[in-house]
């Protein structure tokens, strides 16, 4: 009972660094109606740039707002450098150029700062949360921030007019420029604001896995994994759907015998199917109407 | 949603694929092409040799992504999955059971046909991002299954097994790579006359039908859930038949050999050839092949970078892949000619 | 005995003196790749993909074998390194060996890095009778020279270090419960194995819990809550850097103190056990060959003198903490040593009977005392190692120096 509620509660910790990618992963989504595979990458490149900033001396708080602002414009920049000349190209075009993107940055960033890992500052203090020290104060930290974004966004997206506009651009382009919506920059402020988000991600996620150019590639996995869970319309069941993975893997590493301890991923993304199966859009999705 | 939009308004509409005539230049394209590989295996050192041979075997890969992602509208990001499901059928029944090579395909085929369509039964119920989530699970999955302590005395674990490569029959005066590639050459052959009967047929108009409308076009009385579980099955017969030549060719597997990397190069593959494109995927198999290879010559450390850079290039020159480029290069210059004949 | 650089070139001239004494240096042979002018040196390195840390190890070397033709080459001849990228998937490894061997006709190929690269070349490289000299990677396959005449390890292997292990156990916590957490592929695996082997039939009393990761896993945190929970009170850390650092972090955080045995892989000071915090480093043991180049032990020794004046002229981007360059540089000096051995008879047969004479070679940056020996049925370059444990700031060397030999 004791080994249950240690992998619980250390489930809810890895499952806070699946939510806060799960949280990106659903802003970009709401922008251009699909997912960004070099998400991951973006995150951890700006992760870096506020790693450097902090080795140049910042204080952390100002890099962290820094990196926030820069991974903005970055995002809003790739968006309009990258992505806008492909404009009219079918969506699989799209996707390999998120795979040119993800190959980009990850070599660029081993380049720059090499593959060493590195410690990242937390700004919640070290030691554990509780007496037992499952969780530690910076999972918690974590975990907190991880909710505010989600207040942030649940706000921005039902009761701003910029975010009501940007999920019609992503849902229905033609009909939204109709309504005199600029599409364009619609989808380049998500791109923005889907980085910002991703560097938040990073930063609070670089702590506990350390910093090195390869640390998102399984996360934004298991961030989409989280996502799609629990919906990729909803913010709120995202980040629920990114506890759950972290707690279910844990669960089948510690219960299921033999094949538990070596496929524990396999047997959480089986879950994952199975649940997709039952519920095509998620736990908390919206179900998709076609209209014929 | 947007998936099947898009694949909808850019791949060639059914009746252009299905009722297209075959001009002359296309006979003349056809024979010029079987001459030169003809000559390659007498012409060429063996690594080149060894080379080709892979790249057609990822093409014939690709080819099997093609049919269930370019034709029947069906995102995958798993198919290195299949590709390891035949490599190691090829490889546990020469190794384990001394059985010949020539049976390790049609094998192969079998079990990743039964393998693909099962998986394309629930697949059935996800669409787009989801099917694209659940395939790509799969292609993380494979590499562990294949070292699990259960099936290790078969797939030898995380050491591989290693497999002698085959000579030539009936004392041919080839040797093995020679051999590989001719083999090789045979059931591409094979593979695709197969692909493009079936994409001209019938029931290849249904399996169209089905990814540009599928509300309609169960209406018009076609079993879509039936056609498009069969439709992941041949795909993956395809890809695990390419599968049972590259354990072959490489003569070794490993779960390292089968990551998901290998799915996504094979999503590539298909993007730059061209979607629903049946010869574009000969092209996607030498990008898939030789694009790393340049990427490096330019620089060790930014070889990742380099290679993405191309890849962008490349999507930006032929938004559509390499066949919708050569479509446009043709359409034009048929144009041009009746401009300057009239 | 420590030696410094001089000393380590006398040693060099002096078997050399002693081989050119040979018939083998009557007249000028050479098999494909080596010439006059030059020696054609094969390798494939990860340089991308998901293991792309180690092509700091294929940088390295190249570093090394510029600075050896701008000194003039080895017995004049310049070393041409060619290294591929394999992005660590078996079937490039293939390709690309394939190309070193038959399109740029490399005299042999030089430290292909991976266990899986290394297997799916195995049978080739040994059809075709070239050398595949050196191999990074610690399996204990490497070393079968009646069936695999022309494949060579170079670090010690990874079983003799889990034996190792197990040895200091049975004499110094016998009655201990040991925990493992391992990466579950053939590196993880050996080690385990090595150390089930040392503790002979005590292996299954003694070992109370076995955590395999994957290296897909974000983090180990589940695995070390296991451990802890199966009241072991020997961890054994059989993991990679970030791995190790994250590991090292969390045992720390949750409270659990057991005696820890950290594998060489990871027991870089810059590298891991500073990013996982020091204090929680304190009192690690573990075993090493090289010299930690982050060590402060080391800061008025010759041998990281020169390493250091290397770096700073010829690799000067290079990580000076990561162990990697010490390795690259080390096993460099290694096939360098092999090359002058063989004087002007450069065939590939002669490179592997050079590479199985090596005798009481001290590299600059192996600890003091550990040599290379190879001979004819000796197969394993470095079998030595010796303990050491982490005070806070430092390793610290104790015990004698030992060599859980396997297999020969």
């Amino acid at each position: 009972m004791e080994l249950f509620l240690h992998q619980v509660l250390a489930g809810l910790a890895t499952g806070g660094i699946y939510a806060c990618m799960a949280l990106a992963v659903v802003m970009i989504y709401q922008a251009i109606d699909h997912l960004n595979f070099a998400q991951g990458e973006m995150a951890m490149f700006s992760t870096f740039i506020a790693w450097q900033l902090i080795q140049w001396g910042l204080p952390y708080w100002l890099a962290f707002g820094a990196t926030i602002a820069i991974s903005f414009v970055a995002g809003v920049a790739i968006e309009r450098v990258v992505l806008k000349p492909l404009h009219n190209a079918p969506v699989l075009s799209h996707v390999v150029a998120f795979i040119a993107l993800l190959a980009i940055l990850n070599s660029a960033a081993g380049f720059i700062w090499d593959y060493t890992i590195k410690s990242f500052p937390t700004p919640f203090g070290n030691g554990p949360l509780f007496e037992q020290g499952l969780m530690s104060k910076h999972d918690g930290g974590m975990i907190a921030v991880t909710l505010l974004m989600l207040a942030f966004l649940y706000l921005f997206f039902r009761h701003t007019r910029i975010g009501l506009a940007m999920r019609a651009a992503a849902a229905n382009p033609e009909s939204a420029r109709l309504a005199g919506i600029r599409v364009g920059w619609m989808t380049a402020l998500g791109w923005g604001m889907a980085a910002a988000i991703g560097s938040v991600a990073g930063m609070l996620i670089a702590p506990v896995v350390f910093l090195e150019p390869n640390m998102m590639l399984s996360i934004l996995l298991y961030g989409f994994a989280g996502a799609v869970v629990g919906g990729l319309t909803s913010p709120g069941g995202a980040v629920l759907g990114g506890f759950l993975v972290g707690i279910v893997e844990n669960l089948a590493g510690t219960y299921i015998p033999v094949v538990g301890r070596e496929m524990k991923l396999t047997i959480a993304l089986f879950i994952i199917v199975a649940v997709l199966c039952v519920k095509p859009s998620g736990l908390f999705g919206r179900p998709i109407v076609t209209r014929v | 949603m947007m998936l099947r939009r898009t694949i909808e308004t850019r791949g060639p509409p059914a009746a252009e694929v299905a009722g297209m005539a075959t001009p002359a230049w296309r006979v003349i394209v056809f024979v010029l092409g079987i001459v030169v590989l003809a000559t390659i295996p007498f012409v060429l050192k063996n690594f080149y040799i060894f080379q080709i041979t892979l790249a057609v075997i990822y093409a014939i890969a690709i080819l099997g992504l093609n049919l269930l992602t370019g034709f029947n509208g069906q995102f995958s990001l798993g198919h290195s999955a299949f590709y390891a499901i035949g490599a190691y059928t090829a490889a546990i029944m020469m190794d384990g059971f001394d059985i010949s090579y020539i049976w390790t395909l049609p094998a192969a085929a079998m079990v990743c046909f039964v393998f693909g369509f099962l998986f394309g039964l629930p697949a059935l119920r996800l669409e787009n991002i989801y099917l694209a989530l659940a395939t790509f699970a799969l292609a993380i999955a494979i590499p562990q299954v294949l070292k699990s302590s259960l099936v290790e005395h078969w797939t030898g674990g995380v050491q591989g097994i290693s497999i002698i490569k085959p000579d030539a029959p009936f004392g041919l005066p080839l040797n093995s790579d020679q051999w590989l590639y001719v083999y090789t050459i045979l059931v591409a052959v094979v593979m695709y006359v197969g692909a493009h009967n079936l994409v001209k047929s019938r029931t290849g108009r249904a399996l169209i039908a089905i990814r540009d409308h599928p509300i309609a076009a169960s209406a018009m009385g076609i079993n879509v859930s039936l056609y498009k579980s069969l439709t992941f099955g041949v795909s993956a017969l395809y890809t695990g038949v390419a599968g049972a030549l590259g354990a072959l060719a490489i003569s070794f597997v490993a779960p390292d050999s089968f990551t998901f990397q290998l799915a996504v190069a094979l999503f590539v593959g298909l993007v730059v050839g061209g979607v629903a494109s049946i010869s574009g995927t000969l092209f996607g198999g030498l990008f898939v092949l030789f694009v790393p290879n340049i990427a490096e010559h330019f620089s060790k450390g930014l070889a990742g970078a380099v290679y993405g850079v191309i890849l962008l290039l490349v999507i930006y020159l032929m938004p559509t892949g390499a066949a919708g480029l050569v479509r446009l290069i043709v359409s034009r210059l048929v144009q041009q000619g009746r401009a300057s004949g009239r | 005995m420590r030696m410094n650089k001089r000393a380590l070139l006398t040693s060099i001239a002096a078997s050399a003196v002693a081989a050119a004494a040979g018939p083998a240096f009557a007249e000028k042979k050479y098999g494909p790749g080596a010439s006059d002018t030059e020696i054609k040196v094969g390798n494939t390195m990860p340089y991308s993909g998901p293991a792309s840390a180690y092509g700091l190890i294929g940088k390295s070397i190249e570093a090394y074998y510029k600075k050896i033709n701008a000194e003039g080459g080895v017995n004049g001849r310049k070393i041409n390194f060619i290294s591929y990228d394999d992005a660590y998937s078996p079937p490039k490894t293939v390709e690309q060996v394939r190309k070193l061997v038959e399109s740029d006709e490399v005299l042999l190929v030089f430290q292909p890095l991976g266990t899986p690269s290394n297997s799916a070349i195995h049978k080739y490289m040994n059809a075709k009778k070239v050398p595949q000299l050196f191999v990074a990677t610690g399996a204990t396959k490497w070393g079968d020279p009646k069936n695999f005449p022309w494949t060579m390890g170079w670090q010690p292997n990874y079983q003799s270090e889990g034996r190792i292990y197990a040895e200091y156990l049975m004499k110094n916590r016998p009655q201990g419960k040991i925990g493992i957490l391992f990466q579950n592929d053939d590196y993880g695996k050996d080690y385990v194995k090595g150390m089930k082997d040392g503790l002979g039939d005590k292996a299954k009393t003694m070992i109370v819990s076995e955590q395999p990761y994957e290296t897909s896993d974000p983090t180990v945190d589940s695995q070390i809550i296991n451990l802890k929970s199966s009241s072991a009170d020997v961890f054994f850390n059989v993991t990679t850097p970030k791995f190790a650092a994250q590991a090292i972090k969390k045992a720390h955080e949750i409270g659990w103190t057991p005696l820890h045995l950290l594998n060489n892989v990871s027991n870089s000071v810059g590298s891991v056990l500073k990013p996982a915090g020091l204090d929680a480093s304190k009192d690690i043991l573990s075993t090493a060959y090289l010299k930690d180049p982050t060590d402060s032990t080391w800061d008025n020794d010759p041998g990281k003198k020169d390493w250091l004046a290397f770096m700073d002229k010829y690799f000067p981007e290079g990580d000076k903490t990561s162990s990697f360059t010490v390795y690259g540089y080390s096993v460099a000096q290694t096939l360098l040593q092999v090359l002058k051995q063989c004087g002007d008879d450069l065939t590939r047969e002669n490179v592997m009977k050079q590479a199985a004479s090596l005798k009481d070679l001290q590299l600059a940056m192996a600890l003091p005392g550990i040599k290379i020996n190879t001979s004819e049925k000796d197969f394993f370059p470095f079998e030595q190692m010796q303990m050491q444990k982490f005070n806070g700031e430092r390793w610290e060397l104790f015990g004698p120096i030992m060599s859980g030999e396997v297999g020969s």
